[in-house]
């Protein structure tokens, strides 16, 4: 498995979409740091960036890798090594390799720019934890819907929908409720309603670090109690990491049982 | 008989002239050693020479007309015992001296320097530490609180007193004074035509200024910052507000300026900054918004119902979360010339006036007024295109409520 994810990641290194990747979250930083000069505020900008962007990302690269290396993995199967472990190999390749260009390219120019020196030093790794961790968990659930459909357009086509459906419309949903219920108490609700969705988790957990939080108001403080404790960042981290294993965990199944 | 009486009066105005500039010196070693010794020593209109040292003294009353002056900033010690200087007679001036430790009490307002139905008198160049209340002026009138620094050690709102205070007062000018750390920074009830002007209250557990039922005042180039709560401005008619700062007034629930049935006041020139709302209005009527600057506060305007005639003119609001947010569908208020930072128009007559209007009311600001929760959707995506779509047809929102001519270029 670990060659098989050296060799994935080292294709990927090589390939020109990393770089893209890159070099974009490179030019991005500098630019965001550029026209603001102030290491805070971009973290915000940055925020809107991270929890849009890193999914759709993550969600049509995992796609598009399973896809164009269909061959090299018959060729694979061909060869006595354990299914779960070309898969599995694969996908932490590309999850890796996006990571990397994530973690460096923001990394680079806010460390440029005196991240060590200023109090969002800690803002900003929480930033780019989640980044990795949305890079991870979409990457996972991209794998999963390629592998179960043969056909590309029908496999690109979900994994979109599901990108939409995380990022857009289960935000819809979840406000039209909101709305709906609202004679009732919301707090529980809506705590666990942005528990449930690792975008909004991610927004919630990085919204709660930063200043603005003061605009949340009286839900941001039932919000705050919890996610500021250690309790609330545990249960976070365990809810992102069982949004990662799970669907690893399904993938490895899935390569098992599937007919080449 | 007539004669006599003249006589009489001449006198009496040649006594009080001659006795004008007698002055009694106190210090711990002088034959005068307490500043109480020295009230009750001293006639009318006579100063009291205070010289540099320690008077472990409270409860003084002052109560013929007299001048107590601080040499080198003599301290009086209150010992938290009670109240430190009682003013009662007009014509006091207390200037330069240093009082701390003031009483607490729940059930008295211990002062530092109270003044009780005065006239004409001069509280000037007076620090103020550890203190409950600082300077309670109650029912007095034609008054001057200059130059004081108060600096209190209040955490919490239920055993701390304000700085200054006026209760049933007329015509008093509060200028220059520095103001941290205490309930209100300066608090006016019932206290009409007063003037406050170039003071800085600051780091206050509630509100910076506090107005409740008083009339006809001013307040003009002070600096508001990271108070509890702001300045409220409450149940008073006819207040000038011009040229203050409100800054970093930031909390769940903070304000930089809360109007609370209000009516025919002036806002002019104004700065707010980085509060959570800039403006937080409710029932206030006919209001002029003119000229001031609203940059990065949570909801520049938080409007709430029962507001009418009011102009908004010539404004600049600047990447703020929200710009106004409004909780009827019904508009009487009038935005006019104001430059909007997140206006997206076009000006194809390069008038310097955009030539689309421009909505301040977000979908989302007026679905959180509805449903307060909906705020933790704050910043997704969902949000964006909502709102998107809200602004190229209005549905949800007031559609009279735009401004019609919003300018190109921030106002300078």
């Amino acid at each position: 498995m670990i060659k098989i994810l050296k060799y994935s990641f080292y294709d990927l290194m090589r390939s020109r979409w990393s770089y893209v990747y890159f070099i974009f979250y490179l030019l991005l930083g500098f630019v965001l740091l550029f026209l603001n000069n102030d290491v805070s505020k971009a973290v915000i900008t940055l925020m809107n960036v991270i929890i849009v962007l890193v999914p759709l990302i993550g969600t049509i690269f995992g796609v598009m890798y399973y896809y164009n290396s269909r061959e090299f993995t018959e060729l694979l199967l061909a060869q006595p090594i354990k299914r779960s472990s070309i898969f599995l190999g694969q996908y932490l390749g590309v999850a890796f390799s996006l990571t990397l260009s994530l973690v460096l390219g923001l990394g680079i120019p806010f460390v440029l720019y005196g991240l060590f020196g200023s109090n969002v030093i800690w803002d900003f790794s929480l930033l780019l934890v989640t980044g990795a961790f949305l890079t991870l968990i979409f990457t996972a659930l991209a794998f999963n819907i390629a592998i179960s459909n043969e056909n590309k357009i029908k496999g690109f086509g979900y994994a979109v929908l599901l990108w939409l459906f995380l990022a857009v419309i289960y935000d819809g949903l979840f406000l039209m409720s909101l709305i709906i219920l609202e004679d009732y108490p919301l707090d529980t609700f809506s705590l666990v309603a942005s528990m449930l969705n690792p975008i909004d988790l991610s927004r919630t957990l990085i919204l709660l670090k930063l200043d603005i939080s003061a605009l949340l108001g009286y839900t941001g403080a039932v919000f705050k109690k919890f996610f500021g404790t250690d309790f609330g960042l545990f249960v976070s981290i365990a809810i992102l990491l069982l949004w990662t294993i799970l669907p690893i965990f399904r993938l490895a199944y899935k390569a098992n049982r599937k007919d080449f | 008989m007539q004669f006599l009486d003249r006589l009489v009066f001449i006198f009496l105005v040649l006594g009080s002239w001659l006795s004008h500039g007698n002055t009694i010196e106190v210090c711990p070693s002088c034959p005068v050693s307490s500043v109480k010794q020295g009230v009750s020593l001293a006639s009318p209109y006579d100063t009291l020479l205070i010289k540099k040292g320690t008077y472990k003294e409270f409860d003084i009353r002052v109560d013929k007309p007299l001048t107590l002056l601080g040499e080198g900033y003599p301290v009086i010690d209150g010992e938290d015992q009670g109240e430190i200087i009682t003013i009662v007679s007009d014509d006091v001036t207390v200037d330069g001296l240093f009082i701390i430790n003031v009483g607490t009490s729940y059930t008295r307002d211990y002062a530092a320097i109270r003044v009780i139905k005065s006239k004409n008198f001069k509280i000037q160049h007076v620090v103020l530490e550890k203190l409950f209340f600082g300077i309670y002026l109650e029912k007095a009138t034609d008054g001057i609180v200059y130059h004081n620094k108060i600096i209190g050690d209040a955490v919490e709102e239920f055993n701390s007193g304000n700085g200054i205070q006026l209760w049933y007062c007329k015509n008093i000018k509060v200028e220059q004074n520095n103001v941290q750390r205490v309930r209100d920074g300066i608090y006016l009830e019932f206290s009409d035509e007063v003037e406050i002007k170039n003071n800085i209250s600051i780091n206050n557990v509630r509100y910076g200024l506090h107005f409740m039922f008083s009339n006809n005042d001013s307040y003009e180039k002070n600096t508001f910052e990271n108070n509890g709560a702001g300045v409220a401005v409450m149940f008073s008619k006819h207040i000038k507000m011009k040229d203050n700062i409100f800054r970093k007034n930031w909390g769940t629930a903070s304000f930089g300026l809360l109007l609370k049935e209000i009516n025919d006041a002036d806002i002019i020139n104004n700065v707010f900054e980085e509060n959570t709302v800039g403006i937080s209005i409710e029932g206030s009527n006919r209001i002029k918004y003119h000229r001031n600057d609203f940059a990065n506060n949570g909801w520049a305007l938080k409007v709430r119902g029962a507001c009418y005639g009011n102009s908004f003119e010539g404004n600049n609001f600047m990447y703020n979360s929200f710009d106004v947010s409004y909780n009827s569908k019904l508009n009487d208020n009038e935005f006019k010339g104001n430059f909007w930072s997140s206006y997206t128009g076009y000006d194809l007559d390069r008038n310097g006036i955009g030539d689309v209007p421009y909505r301040p009311v977000k979908l989302f600001s007026y679905i959180v007024n509805r449903t307060p929760e909906t705020i933790v959707l704050l910043r997704s995506l969902f949000m964006d295109i909502i709102d998107f779509s809200e602004k190229v047809s209005p549905v949800f929102t007031p559609d009279n409520l735009m401004d019609s001519s919003p300018l190109m270029k921030k106002v300078q």
